[in-house]
């Protein structure tokens, strides 16, 4: 695979004899002792995750908010510099193209930051919004690497090793401040469901915060990991409860759509869905016997077909089997009983809400 | 490198058997699990079920993936490892003596066509 890049810190994550896959184009860690130790490690302490292969895309210029909030399905023109803000893209037909973080870093300059595995789809879909916009629109993706400090531990793991008191940070803001001299990116922000930060910067910086880090104890985490611990806090997942072919009305994901606006790419769709009403829904499904429900496999109600599985785990904090589904709207309350079919067999389980643990986001 | 104890028969799909008489103790291989990872759940067939040589019998999960079971032999089951079934991480720690279940075998000629140590090892790698 000559074509698959390394981030700045494949020589650690080998050196630390992680399984590494391709992911998204990049050499990734998938583990590196246990998918299980990584996880509680950051449920209970912390543990850092190398996401340098998110893509990160720099929208500048005098129209730069109007921009950002016309492509956008939340609003970023009246909140504070300093804040970060989740939502979409969307196609005109209302489905979805990526959902990323906008992190609002003046009037004029806003920070996207994207899926890896959406970085050459969505930079191409920004450039043609843009008719109309003064605007100046730059993928840094490739100079720009990402660690995330994730659990309980997170805060006092700066304040200990860089000296960094970050108590101040709310939830969802950033600052820019410096570790060993250079300039980085700090959010409060992460995609665990745990507190915690990412860290934003060029990539020998970075690679040299991962090494402090490792030497203080802190625990590197696979995407493995990353992928049990965003699914037990019901965060979604390009790909599996969202995609090309699911509106953010369906995901439920209303809270991220601001239908108030005057406008954004697939609002008009939006409001039709809303107007006729929605088929289909993101709801919680718990198994009543065990057996492990995974992506794809599908939902019965009798006979019919009702709905399928888009990540499903047995939960490593909950120690049951768990999972989110898209099922149609008539079967969608909570406490309606399905039947996933797994390996031939049909097994009971339970419509839910998505609330699978309480997060422990920094209030 | 992965163990490969010289007492067992293997299958291509990296089940091992070890034979008592009559019957076959089977399980999975060191390198089977490793490339699993964390096994959080077994799905093994009832006691009393009749197996056929290479067909699939059950699943041994891990914290990501699903992966089909295959007999290396047909026979009857006779017994499953409750200590297993109640520690699926067992199977990491140490695989060569957790087996999943006893087969009754009804025809022993078929371990002939089962793997012997050191090939199991070539493609085990």
């Amino acid at each position: 695979m000559p074509d698959v890049k390394k981030t700045c810190l494949y020589d650690s994550h080998v050196r630390l004899n992680a399984r590494m896959e391709e992911f998204a184009g990049y050499w990734m860690p998938i583990v590196y002792t246990s998918i299980p130790e990584e996880h509680k490690a950051v449920r209970e302490k912390v543990g850092m995750f190398d996401v340098s292969h998110m893509g990160e895309i720099l929208v500048k210029g005098k129209d730069a908010l109007a921009f950002v909030d016309h492509v956008f399905t939340n609003e970023i023109t009246s909140k504070p510099v300093g804040k970060v803000v989740y939502g979409m893209f969307l196609y005109p037909n209302g489905t979805i193209v990526d959902d990323l973080l906008v992190y609002k870093k003046s009037d004029t300059e806003c920070l996207l930051v994207v899926n890896a595995s959406n970085i050459a789809k969505d930079y191409e879909w920004i450039i043609d919004a843009t008719e109309g916009f003064e605007v100046v629109i730059s993928n840094q993706s490739d100079d720009i690497s990402e660690i995330a400090l994730q659990g309980p531990l997170a805060e006092a793991s700066m304040r200990h090793i860089f000296d960094l008191d970050l108590s101040n940070l709310e939830f969802f803001t950033f600052t820019e401040g410096s570790l060993f001299g250079v300039k980085m990116l700090i959010s409060r922000t992460g995609y665990t469901g745990e507190d915690g930060f990412e860290i934003y910067g060029p990539a020998p910086a970075i690679a040299e915060i991962w090494e402090a880090f490792l030497s203080h104890g802190v625990i590197p985490c696979g995407l493995g990991a990353r992928d049990t611990l965003r699914f037990e806090a019901a965060l979604p997942l390009y790909g599996h409860e969202i995609s090309d072919t699911i509106t953010p009305l369906e995901a439920g994901f209303k809270l991220f759509v601001r239908m108030d606006k005057p406008d954004f790419i697939g609002k008009s769709q939006l409001e039709q869905d809303l107007a006729l009403g929605l088929s289909r829904k993101l709801v919680g499904f718990e198994l009543k016997t065990m057996a492990i429900p995974r992506q794809g496999y599908p939902l019965y109600l009798g006979n019919r077909e009702v709905g399928h599985i888009t990540t499903g785990y047995l939960s490593i904090t909950l120690g049951k089997p768990i999972a989110m589904a898209l099922v149609s709207t008539d079967v969608a309350k909570n406490g309606s009983e399905l039947e996933v079919l797994i390996r031939n067999k049909r097994i009971p389980g339970v419509v839910r809400d998505k609330k699978f643990l309480s997060k422990n986001y920094k209030k | 490198m992965s163990k490969v104890p010289m007492n067992l028969f293997y299958a291509r799909t990296h089940e091992w058997v070890k034979v008592e008489g009559n019957v076959a103790f089977v399980g999975i291989t060191d390198f089977a699990q490793h490339q699993l990872g964390s096994v959080v759940f077994v799905d093994l067939p009832e006691i009393g079920s009749v197996l056929k040589q290479n067909k699939e019998f059950g699943a041994v999960e891990s914290v990501k993936a699903a992966s089909d079971l295959m007999s290396p032999v047909s026979g009857k089951v006779i017994e499953q490892n409750d200590e297993v079934v109640g520690d699926p991480e067992q199977v990491n720690r140490d695989p060569y003596n957790s087996w999943f279940i006893k087969i009754e075998m009804s025809d022993p000629k078929e371990l002939d066509a089962l793997l012997k140590p050191n090939e199991y090892e070539e493609i085990s790698r």
